[in-house]
């Protein structure tokens, strides 16, 4: 499949064997060489040959195309997360360009290989995709165009309800199951007796009879419940217990598989892209380029890493991170002794010469999503260093401005961004709301709004799905709401207390 | 691959949203500010899929680089670096031509096709390079094809050698671009606008008629290549203006309705022979004339001079507060059946949309 030129594919050859020496570990990778209108296409289809048909694909084709044609944006790579590993170039770039995106989508390929996030993921995903591509086609066939296109178009508008931690821990599963009574039974509430002199002391008959009452009573509410514990994978519970036609249900969990599988990809954005150019530049700058191209490189990876006052740049903050971590490792900059030196010259030179930057990169780009690694690795000097704020939208002046440099804040909000992909959390909350077959639905107000045009035409697709009437139980400018639609009409009730988040018991 | 066909679906979406909203879209002018060469650009909100996302102004983010608290740094996502992870956020845009625009226009108004005046025998001659002949002007040798019969002619001959590939063409070898004559209908259009800018006036009126001859303009382009269009206005005196005074001037003086009228006469007179030139006169004016005497000059003019030279006059009334309304009144009396002159009454924006339907309708 591989059409690289024989200049091209040399160079792929010292590339890969580059990135091998330092240590990357990747499958297979297949590099092909396509046109512009070509990359454009496969990037509106997130990167796969072939997808179900609809106009979402065909509107980001259009974008990827006008953006490029008016030279204000350019495709330079692209890579698909599959064993073997797809990579495009661009027919017509430079000759350095094509070698810098070799060695970045070498880095990319390392990172989807091993790193824990992804380590679920469908490798075969290409066939997939066009299995389910079949699939929508049929029903197209035997439904028509329009109906299957416009129930896709409500899918498509829930399609960031799912559960991202979900596949990474066994769940007890939403299919409601019987609970195995025994173990039920195993733990009565009892107080723990070790002399067994003491037990009816510790444990007197009224106490047990009580305990027994009180789980007794726990367990019927719980049972009146469902789903027993609120569920974030909504679209899960909706395949499951919407009621739907077999086409339907099946074209909905078309949409969430696809969902998942572009999942992990969200969750370790900044850590991918900073991985890639973390190894693109020590590969090219020490291994690959010759005098002639050093100025080219200089010019493109500075305009990759650009970052603007009002945009967070996933590449730039991912490479410095890495790079500052290697450094402090390297360095012997963390532990206990590190953390309590607060002598400013002992900390500027510190260094006990650990040396143990590459492997704890190498293990940090295996264990950690982007949560982590910011939680964990943004340093009050790194914020400092890189000169990062916040900003924020100020209503008097009607324009963004920086708000502040304070680390915490600045942490605070990239953790913000990052947590459940910078998107809402919510989460059904009961599938038979006042009794009456209603779904609620709650969303964990974290001190930021919902897009009110948005949201109501959410509901409405929510409620398409539920046939009966849904709920949505939010806040809009710090009062509590509920949003009911019943098919008809939407309205909003404005309510007392709002639902705190609850911690649910995994 | 079947990019294009999602690509073509949406474009038939767009163009479905756009003919549902099309009388917002009208009456707001929108996308005539945004007006380039060939295309319109259309800020078109809803098309996005929804989903449940954070409002964007509250939440703020991340940024890098110098500047003091209170520092504007600007749209988020205007920037450059990072594209698209922030889905839906940019208000969608898209293109569209003219012609599309037209087309819309024509099957949401239902217009018939436009006949042109009766000059099918008006043609043009244009020369089109077609074929090739070995004789001709050296001028007009290819190159290309001249070395392949060389090229030929040395393979048959056995004279070609691989090693030392010299090729020479000999006279034989000489081939010339020549050109065919191709006679086309003519279809020339000019449409002239007049406008009465006196102080009764206001922008909101101008503004109406702005937009009515944007969409008059996209529909008579469609059919006419090639569409020239002249700008009059008046208050007692007329004079020819651009576009962009068209639209900006105000005067105060008084109305005499007429004094546009000869000017148009005049225009026509001198630079589009009627019997080449589809013709259309649009008349806007707040209905206000400075005497009865002057509209029954217009009138003698109209009956005289535009009925039987133009494809159609076409006169719109435009509500103001201070109009009498009077000049429509007057028109309508004295040309109840007349199909070539077209009377409208625009109370107001959402009328545009009818007020064109009036004007085009009739397929002339």
């Amino acid at each position: 499949m591989a059409n690289l030129t024989p200049e091209l594919e040399r160079e792929r050859l010292r590339i890969c064997k580059a990135a091998k020496d330092v240590g990357l570990d990747f499958f297979e990778t297949i590099f092909e060489i396509i046109t512009y209108d070509q990359i454009n296409q496969f990037a509106a289809y997130g990167g796969f040959p072939v997808r179900y048909p609809h106009w979402k694909f065909g509107m980001e084709y259009e974008h990827l195309s006008k953006s490029y044609e008016y030279g204000l944006s350019k495709i330079y790579e692209m890579v698909i997360n599959t064993d073997p590993c797809y990579a495009y170039l661009m027919e017509g770039n430079m000759m350095m360009d094509q070698k810098l995106v070799m060695a970045h989508v070498y880095g990319h390929c390392d990172f989807f290989k091993n790193n824990v996030w992804f380590g679920k993921t469908n490798r075969k995903m290409m066939d997939q995709m066009a299995n389910h591509a079949t699939r929508i086609r049929r029903y197209m066939d035997r439904y028509g165009y329009d109906v299957v296109e416009d129930f896709i178009d409500t899918c498509l508008s829930l399609e960031n309800l799912i559960d991202r931690y979900a596949p990474y821990y066994e769940k007890p599963s939403v299919i409601a199951k019987k609970e195995n009574q025994e173990e039920e039974r195993a733990d009565k509430g009892l107080l723990k007796v070790h002399r067994p002199y003491m037990r009816d002391f510790i444990n007197p008959p009224e106490f047990i009879e009580e305990q027994r009452r009180k789980q007794q009573e726990q367990m019927l509410a719980k049972r009146s419940r469902f789903p027993q514990q609120p569920e974030k994978d909504v679209l899960n519970f909706l395949v499951h217990y919407a009621p739907l036609e077999d086409w339907q249900q099946d074209v909905l969990s078309i949409i969430r598989d696809e969902a998942y599988y572009f999942s992990p990809q969200g969750m370790t954005k900044t850590m991918n892209e900073g991985w890639a150019s973390y190894w693109h530049s020590k590969i090219m700058t020490e291994k690959i380029l010759n005098d002639s191209e050093i100025i080219d490189f200089a010019d493109h990876h500075s305009g990759t890493m650009a970052m603007a006052p009002n945009g967070y740049n996933p590449y730039k903050v991912g490479i410095e991170l890495f790079r500052d971590i290697e450094d402090r490792w390297n360095k012997g900059q963390f532990g206990r002794e590190w953390e309590e030196c607060d002598d400013v010259r002992e900390r500027k030179n510190w260094d006990k010469k650990t040396h143990l930057g590459k492997e704890k990169i190498f293990e940090i780009r295996k264990f950690y999503n982007d949560v982590t690694f910011i939680d964990e690795f943004l340093t009050e000097d790194f914020c400092l260093k890189n000169k990062l704020f916040v900003y924020k939208f100020n209503k008097r002046t009607g324009k963004f401005e920086v708000d502040t440099r304070d680390f915490r804040a600045i942490k605070a909000k990239l953790l913000f961004h990052m947590t459940n992909f910078g998107q809402p959390i919510i989460r059904i909350e009961d599938a038979n709301f006042e009794n009456r077959g209603e779904l609620l639905l709650t969303h964990l107000h974290e001190g930021i709004d919902l897009q009110p045009d948005f949201m109501n035409e959410t509901l409405k697709n929510v409620q398409k799905l539920w046939s009966r009437p849904v709920n949505l139980v939010t806040a809009m400018e710090n009062e509590g709401y509920l949003y009911r639609y019943d098919g008809k009409e939407l309205q909003a009730h404005k309510i007392s207390s709002l639902p705190q988040p609850q911690n649910t018991t995994k | 691959m079947s990019i294009k066909e999602d690509h073509s679906r949406f474009r038939d979406i767009v163009k479905g949203k756009i003919k549902e909203n099309f009388k917002k879209y009208v009456s707001q002018g929108e996308m005539i500010g945004k007006r380039e060469e060939e295309f319109v650009k259309i800020p078109l909100p809803q098309i996005d899929i929804p989903n449940f996302r954070y409002g964007a102004k509250q939440q703020g983010g991340v940024g890098q680089g110098e500047g003091q608290q209170g520092q504007d740094v600007g749209e988020p996502g205007s920037g450059q670096g990072e594209a698209g992870n922030n889905p839906g956020e940019h208000l969608l845009e898209v293109e569209l031509s003219v012609d599309e625009l037209a087309e819309i226009l024509g099957e949401k108004l239902q217009l018939p096709r436009i006949e042109p005046k009766g000059n099918k025998n008006i043609e043009t001659v244009k020369t089109k390079y077609s074929g090739l002949a070995p004789v001709g002007p050296e001028g007009l040798r290819q190159f290309k094809t001249t070395y392949k019969h060389a090229l030929k002619r040395l393979i048959s001959t056995g004279s070609y050698n691989p090693e030392d590939p010299k090729i020479i063409p000999i006279r034989r070898d000489h081939r010339y671009r020549t050109f065919k004559k191709i006679v086309q209908p003519q279809t020339k259009a000019v449409v002239i606008y007049m406008m009465d800018v006196s102080g009764s006036m206001g922008d909101e009126q101008k503004e109406i008629v702005r937009l009515e001859s944007f969409w008059i303009n996209t529909w008579l382009k469609k059919h006419y290549k090639g569409l020239e269009t002249r700008f009059i206005i008046h208050d007692a005196a007329a004079k020819e203006v651009d576009e962009n005074t068209f639209f900006r001037t105000s005067e105060s003086g008084g109305t005499l309705i007429s004094s546009a009228y000869k000017l148009c006469q005049q225009i026509i007179e001198t630079d589009y022979p009627i019997n080449e030139w589809n013709i259309y006169p649009f008349h806007f004016s707040d209905g206000d004339n400075w005497s009865g005497e002057d509209t029954r000059l217009c009138i003698k003019m109209l009956k005289d001079f535009f009925i039987p030279n133009t494809n159609m006059f076409c006169y719109g009334q435009v509500e103001s507060k201070y109009g009498s309304g009077q000049f429509l009144k007057d028109l309508q009396k004295e040309f109840p059946n007349q199909e070539q002159i077209v009377l409208s009454q625009i109370e107001n924006r959402d009328r545009i949309l009818d007020s064109i339907k009036d004007f085009l309708g009739k397929g002339k």
